[in-house]
């Protein structure tokens, strides 16, 4: 559950700086998409704490060593762009949550304890559900045209 | 279960409240986010730390935290920074660089710092490229990267950081990438640890002149053998280096330099003998 726990702070930390990033380039739509999404996984990761019983926010741990650079629900630092669309920012989530789901099936698979499976099944579950709400709510925003990212006047030209 | 112990100071008590104005995906936001989180880390208080830096986009760092800063002139970093360790070897000092500032600007700088081995920790955030200015290629730019500023490249070979850095001194000698800021971060605290200076080579991809550079995070690999305190061994595996090792790739024991002498005088004593 520490794992899970580090994982959703990871990637609150994520969108929170994504947020900043998309802010400082007057994206606002964008910025304020990715502001929802760091506070989504800040409850998750509240809600972790209160199952737990932890009596106060932990630090991320710094030992945590995942099978990728980042945890499995942390988006790439270099996956915004000045110009994206909020259906940009939900498929980048889209594409975390799907990862987050495999990471658990993973563990639910593996060797582990009883115990430990029982619970990585449990929070499979819980992505599974993240993916179906993400997959909705794509549906609801449009889908960015052919040529979204050109810019005719872009703020850093070689000109 | 209990939980995890939090740091004293947590790595969001290292940033200040200016926003950083970097290009959205830039890789320095992962270096100042390990900064943060290696601070944290070591149980470091933000007025404890100096950071320094020259000029350029990895250069307005210090801004963005909240220990005390000095962003200095192009390419001089370093010589601020050593001088700041010299009186307050006290604080820890970080400097803060690009690959323009560090190795053209400030190269002669780089090389003394090495020399000297002031207890400092040099990060220099590379993208191969001038990013401030527009995109004009640097030191470490490849020769045949063709742009509008440089047609058909430059045809330069490109400097070596690490093999110049080992080759002058450098006690600590280290690359990491900004696609994986943990391990950033875990660099950046041996580092600091380490004492004299301390260099590590940030691969730091710089998503509006050189897009292609997100391909790094397909390119880099954890280095394959565990780091040696051997300066021959390490120059060879530096030299034959393809630029994509990360990790700690030397580790020397040389003591680092510190100021032999107290002041003797008092300035109000110095001033005196130049009085007319």
């Amino acid at each position: 559950m520490a794992r899970a726990y580090a994982m959703e702070l990871e990637a609150h930390e994520r969108y929170a700086q994504f947020a900043e990033q998309l802010d400082t380039h007057n994206n606002r739509e964008v910025a304020e998409l990715f502001r929802k999404l760091s506070h989504i996984e800040s409850l998750h990761a509240k809600r972790i704490l209160e199952e737990m019983r932890w009596p106060s926010m932990p630090a991320l741990p710094p030992a945590y060593a995942w099978d990728t650079a980042e945890g499995p629900e942390t988006a790439l630092p270099d996956a915004v762009h000045y110009l994206m669309q909020p259906w940009h920012a939900l498929e980048i989530a889209l594409r975390c949550e799907l990862q987050a789901q495999q990471y658990f099936e993973g563990i639910a698979a593996g060797e582990a304890p009883p115990g430990v499976r029982k619970a990585a099944l449990e929070m499979a579950d819980e992505e599974r559900e993240h993916v179906r709400l993400v997959r909705d709510w794509m549906r609801r925003v449009p889908q960015p045209e052919a040529g979204w990212d050109e810019d005719p006047d872009p703020p850093r030209t070689t000109e | 279960m209990n939980a995890p112990d939090a740091p004293l100071v947590a790595a969001k008590d290292f940033k200040s409240d200016t926003k950083p104005v970097w290009c959205p995906g830039c890789g320095d936001y992962s270096v100042l986010a390990a900064i943060t989180k290696a601070l944290a880390t070591l149980g470091l208080k933000p007025e404890n730390v100096a950071v320094v830096s020259g000029i350029g986009c990895s250069s307005r760092i210090p801004a963005y935290t909240s220990c005390y800063g000095f962003h200095g002139v192009h390419g001089r970093a370093l010589p601020v920074a050593t001088g700041l360790k010299a009186a307050r070897p006290d604080l820890t000092v970080l400097v803060a660089s690009g690959d323009g500032d560090g190795y053209s600007i400030g190269g002669n700088h780089f090389l003394h710092a090495c020399r000297r081995n002031v207890d400092l920790t040099y990060i220099v955030m590379d993208n191969h490229v001038y990013g401030m200015t527009k995109g004009q290629p640097s030191p470490t730019t490849e020769p045949d990267w063709s742009s509008k500023l440089a047609p058909g490249g430059t045809g330069l070979k490109e400097f070596h950081p690490l093999v110049i850095a080992l080759a002058s001194g450098a006690n600590f000698i280290a690359r990491a990438f900004t696609g994986d800021p943990n391990g950033c971060a875990a660099l950046i605290e041996q580092a600091v640890r380490h004492p004299g200076f301390s260099f590590i080579e940030v691969l730091s991809p710089c998503v509006t002149f050189r897009p292609e550079q997100r391909g790094w995070k397909t390119q880099v690999h954890a280095a394959p053998v565990a780091p040696t305190d051997d300066p021959g061994r390490a120059a060879r595996r530096l030299m034959t280096d393809d630029g994509f090792n990360i990790g700690v790739l030397y580790q020397g024991h040389r003591a680092p330099y510190r100021l032999g002498n107290a002041a003797s005088q008092t300035v109000e004593a110095l001033e005196c003998q130049f009085q007319l």
